[in-house]
């Protein structure tokens, strides 16, 4: 068996204004070569306008079990949404 | 898709223990009832073993299958007919390279290699699809491929959008909406040469009678005979049987047939008018179990060209990497 070919993760921003989004990820020796296959593999039907590969090595993720102490708290915090205030009718939209 | 090792940290501490014994009722209790909830695994997630054995096994083999599946048809892309079938069978040929590395990607976030498993097909130790290891005779096969094999591969592929691990069922998003078109232009080739002379007419009788029994076995042994099915839907990763789809592609495809004025190679088929199916004669599975055995009339070229087209490329694969080792390099005190 050959020696591992490093591993990239794939973005594409599909029109301009929004933000690039994760597609995949694909194998490639060096950045460049993983820029030329991301665009044969991710981009044949025009997705794409831009695109960013990063090395998977590079990425830091969260534990998904410590998913509910990471992510909980935000829910029992209504009054971070504007619905949580009450405003009289008379007043008008706000 | 997602990495496996993005967060081996984390799993340090459990060091030392055999994964098997954290497979403890509780833990595959749990998973279950996310499964149940419609839940998405992801490739960090708690899994019990045999989940992910069968979903690396059934990925890759897929995967293989679209590599494979390039073979049959890039033997007609230097031949084809005209420009724009040459441009059409192309971009297909391509497609299908594109689906082998999106599932590859898929199977690597369980934890298998990329070359492991690549070497397990080259070795002979993987399987892939059946249908491959016929061979493309003559022009017509392209229709007969596009229009059958591409129609009951999406068959099977569409319920596998819901598969219940996140990485697989997004890789069979994108290959289903890409893979319409593969059919359309399949059906597209039988219609011209239905329409054309009765040479051509013979021609593309002969390709559907070749084709449409190896396709039907595209969907696996019977219900009754198929290891794979229950445990496999109780995880949500069939949502239908190898019946169930086999019935609904011969439904979908037999009028397509008869609007090409071809007819089915099969005598027992007629159409039931209280149930509304197509009912098929009885299929010759002594004939699947040869070819998936390694039998079939083109096994032995099909693995040929593949290890072939890998050890070609060996020396490309070294080249790069060593030019990326040297560019990484820190600069050495230049002298």
């Amino acid at each position: 068996m050959q020696a591992a070919m490093p591993l990239w993760e794939v973005f594409i921003r599909s029109r301009n204004g929004l933000a690039h989004k994760h597609v995949g990820s694909l194998h490639a020796a060096d950045a460049t070569l993983a820029l030329q296959a991301a665009r044969d593999l991710y981009t044949r039907r025009g997705e794409g306008q831009s695109i960013w590969v990063v090395p998977s090595a590079a990425i830091t993720a969260s534990d998904p079990a410590e998913k509910d102490m990471m992510f909980e708290p935000t829910a029992s915090k209504i009054y971070r949404h504007p619905t949580f205030y009450e405003v009289p009718d008379d007043v008008g939209h706000m | 898709m997602y990495t496996q090792a993005l967060n081996q940290a984390g799993n340090d501490s459990q060091a030392g223990n055999d994964p098997r014994s954290l497979e403890d009722a509780a833990e595959a209790a749990r998973f279950q009832a996310r499964v149940d909830a419609e839940e998405r695994i992801e490739p960090n997630d708690w899994m019990p073993e045999a989940y992910r054995r069968t979903l690396t096994r059934q990925i890759s083999q897929h995967a293989h299958s679209e590599i494979v599946g390039m073979l049959p048809e890039g033997n007609w892309i230097t031949r084809a007919p005209s420009l724009r079938r040459k441009a059409a069978l192309l971009a297909k040929v391509q497609d299908e390279c594109g689906h082998g590395l999106y599932l590859y990607a898929a199977a690597e976030t369980l934890g298998t290699s990329r070359e492991e498993l690549v070497d397990q097909l080259l070795s002979g130790k993987a399987k892939y699809s059946s249908i491959f290891n016929y061979p493309t005779l003559t022009w017509a096969d392209m229709g007969a491929i596009g229009w059958l094999v591409d129609g009951a591969a999406i068959m099977n592929q569409i319920p596998l959008c819901r598969c219940s691990y996140g990485p697989y069922a997004r890789a069979m998003i994108r290959v289903c909406k890409e893979e319409s078109f593969h059919q359309r232009q399949g059906y597209e080739i039988m219609l011209t040469l239905a329409r054309g002379s009765a040479e051509q007419k013979a021609m593309a009788q002969d390709a559907l009678n070749r084709w449409w029994w190896p396709c039907l076995m595209m969907f696996g042994p019977p219900d009754t005979a198929s290891q794979h099915g229950d445990q496999s839907t109780r995880w949500k990763i069939k949502r239908f049987s190898n019946d169930e789809l086999r019935q609904k592609f011969v439904d979908a495809t037999v009028p397509q047939a008869h609007f090409l004025d071809l007819t089915l190679p099969d005598s027992d088929l007629a159409f039931d008018e209280e149930s509304g199916h197509w009912r098929f004669g009885a299929i010759d599975w002594e004939e699947f179990r040869q070819v998936l055995a390694g039998n079939g009339p083109c096994n032995r070229d099909r693995l040929a060209a593949r290890r072939n087209a890998h050890e070609d490329g060996a020396w490309v694969r070294e080249a790069a990497l060593a030019y990326a080792a040297k560019q990484n390099k820190p600069a050495q005190a230049a002298e």
